[in-house]
């Protein structure tokens, strides 16, 4: 059964196309990817998931209701948590504070009932030693750690990663596929935007291909990565 | 998902000091309601002052300083409320401190008009918004002719004479009727005070200054988190707006004199407010208590010079600005680590239960 079903999906800005006529389904516990090159309208696609911009025409499904008028609050509380490829931190708060936002507000319960499952997600997320420090005085690394941490303490059925793996060294990066894989292991369905591809492929089983706001490609890696048009398009290779 | 025993983790808002902060703030309150059983009747007018300027200047520091809402045209509230208590007083026959009440319920049902409209603007618009609203207000009240139109009028002879309260605190304190009258609208203002900073302080604490704090940080993150600003703000609006017209309308109860020009005044209900936050410390509830006191001893020692002086307290709140943005309380908080009103949630683990 399927978690979130894109049908049609355009959205304009001026004359320029982010988002021309995507349709694709994404299955209860399954991780897709995303690919696409610089402006391809992949962040476009999320903030149409998410509700932060209006679908021009379309329709969204999630959970089997459809969302597609619904602001960004109440996709939240339905279930669907976003990273932000720029990170977003509350920088006045403390990370743990951030984390009380996203648990108390985006799953509608009070802050004493949530206080404990943000500790667990500070600890999960490698955050613990930060707790208490302002949001606005983390390093990169970290920052993007909160946003993770953050998204997952709305407790999502459906959780967006965009480029959440990108700036990281290897060693970094590593470490954040495997706290990615056991969130998937816990049966949340994932969309993640990515450019650096093994640590892609080593999570989802789908890739998705985006370019000028259209999809070109839906399929398992292998095929996608081998298909003449991405890699003309992807790669930049001439074949 | 992993459930945890509820008990391995604690929160707290409570810091070194706190148990200090707590007996202080004790002390003051005390003191405060102490003080006309022996203090002369100008220094109670002084204080009257000061605490009434010290709720105007937290409604707008929780404004500005937590909703980032800076508004410029709080004297809409105030002259609003001032202006329905002298309504109820004089044109109804209603006992001036339930006037007060209807003052700020006023102010409260201008708001959200104000609101539908102001809201519609974003940083600087929304500041010209609540001013330009303020001046209709003003131009508006200044054609009712009941009240005096563009001069004004007073409170009939007698009204706050015969106030609840009144007679019994000039029998007690062997004090004449203007004197006891002044008596009771600094007690009233104490108690506005208290309970202003402790509503806010309740407010920040809770799941809504979170929120609001959030907004504040980052709207469109805060949005995908759940977070509705335009509830959080309007909310905050509206109770800043329903105690800047209480102030107003208490505020006019004892000066029992009206005008349009000074109920709508920028300078006194919105510019040294500004001021008085800025130097204080914005985004504080400290702030606005320390920058009250500064601006109080600045209006005495300057007083002589007129015109100077609004260009003196101009340039240090530009000083202030540029070489201490979060006050001078930001300034004396940060170097020594000490809060009157701790708002963080500190997380540890519990030592105790410690094999997690």
């Amino acid at each position: 059964m399927p978690i979130l079903v894109l049908d049609q999906l355009s959205k304009s800005f001026g004359a320029l196309k982010v988002a021309d006529q995507i349709s694709f389904a994404l299955d209860e516990g399954e991780a897709l990817g995303v690919i696409g090159p610089n402006g391809a309208g992949k962040s476009t696609l999320f903030n149409l998931i998410t509700g932060n911009f209006r679908v021009d025409s379309g329709h969204i499904q999630f959970d089997g209701r459809d969302v597609t008028r619904q602001p960004p609050m109440a996709r939240c509380l339905a279930g669907i948590g976003r990273t932000f490829q720029i990170p977003q931190p509350f920088e006045k708060l403390t990370v743990f504070e951030n984390l009380l936002v996203a648990a108390s507000f985006g799953s509608n319960r009070s802050e004493r009932e949530v206080g404990d499952r943000c500790a667990d997600i500070l600890v999960e997320t490698g955050l613990y030693p930060k707790a208490n420090q302002l949001a606005g005085s983390l390093g990169l690394l970290q920052r993007k750690r909160l946003e993770l941490a953050r998204a997952l303490a709305t407790d999502p059925k459906l959780l967006l990663l965009d480029e959440i793996a990108g700036g990281l060294t290897e060693g970094e990066c590593q470490e954040l596929v495997e706290t990615i894989r056991a969130i998937h292991r816990r049966g949340v369905s994932i969309i993640w935007v990515e450019h650096v591809l093994n640590a892609l492929t080593s999570v989802v089983g789908r890739l998705v291909v985006l370019h000028f706001g259209r999809l070109i490609g839906i399929g398992d890696p292998a095929t996608i990565m081998a298909s003449r048009e991405v890699r003309e398009i992807y790669l930049g290779i001439e074949v | 998902m992993t459930d945890h025993v509820s008990s391995a983790w604690t929160v707290t808002t409570r810091t070194r000091g706190t148990s200090v902060a707590i007996a202080l703030i004790a002390v003051v309150i005390v003191a405060g309601f102490a003080t006309p059983f022996f203090a002369p009747r100008a220094v109670i007018q002084d204080l009257f002052f000061i605490l009434t300027m010290l709720v105007l200047a937290q409604c707008w520091n929780l404004l500005a300083g937590y909703a980032g809402l800076v508004s410029v045209g709080q004297q809409a509230f105030v002259g609003f409320g001032a202006y329905a208590m002298f309504a109820a007083v004089s044109l109804l026959g209603m006992d001036p401190l339930l006037a007060i009440v209807i003052g700020g319920l006023a102010a409260l049902v201008l708001s959200v008009p104000t609101a539908f409209f102001v809201f519609r603007l974003q940083g600087a618009y929304f500041a010209i918004g609540t001013w330009v609203i303020a001046e209709v207000v003003r131009l508006s009240l200044a054609q009712w002719k009941a009240l005096g139109g563009g001069t004004g009028t007073s409170l009939p002879s007698g009204a706050t004479r015969d106030m609840p309260g009144v007679r019994l605190v000039a029998d007690l304190l062997h004090v004449r009727g203007p004197q006891a009258t002044d008596i009771v609208c600094y007690w009233l203002a104490l108690v506005l005070a208290i309970v202003t900073i402790g509503l806010i302080y309740r407010l920040l604490r809770s799941k809504q200054g979170l929120g609001l704090a959030a907004v504040r940080d980052n709207r469109e993150a805060a949005r995908s988190l759940g977070v509705d600003p335009l509830w959080t703000k309007s909310f905050v609006y509206l109770v800043a707006a329903l105690v800047t017209g209480l102030t107003g309308a208490l505020i006019y109860v004892q000066k029992a004199r009206i005008s349009p020009d000074a109920a709508f005044s920028v300078p006194d209900w919105t510019a040294y407010v500004i001021f008085i936050v800025v130097i204080g410390g914005i985004g504080t509830i400290e702030g606005p208590i320390v920058g009250v006191i500064v601006f109080y001893i600045l209006q005495n020692l300057l007083a002589d010079y007129g015109s100077l002086y609004l260009l003196f307290l101009g340039l240090l709140g530009i000083l202030i600005m540029l070489f201490a943005p979060r006050g001078l309380w930001g300034v004396f908080a940060s170097r020594s680590g000490i809060q009157l009103f701790p708002i963080r949630r500190m997380l540890a683990a519990r030592t105790d239960t410690k094999n997690d």
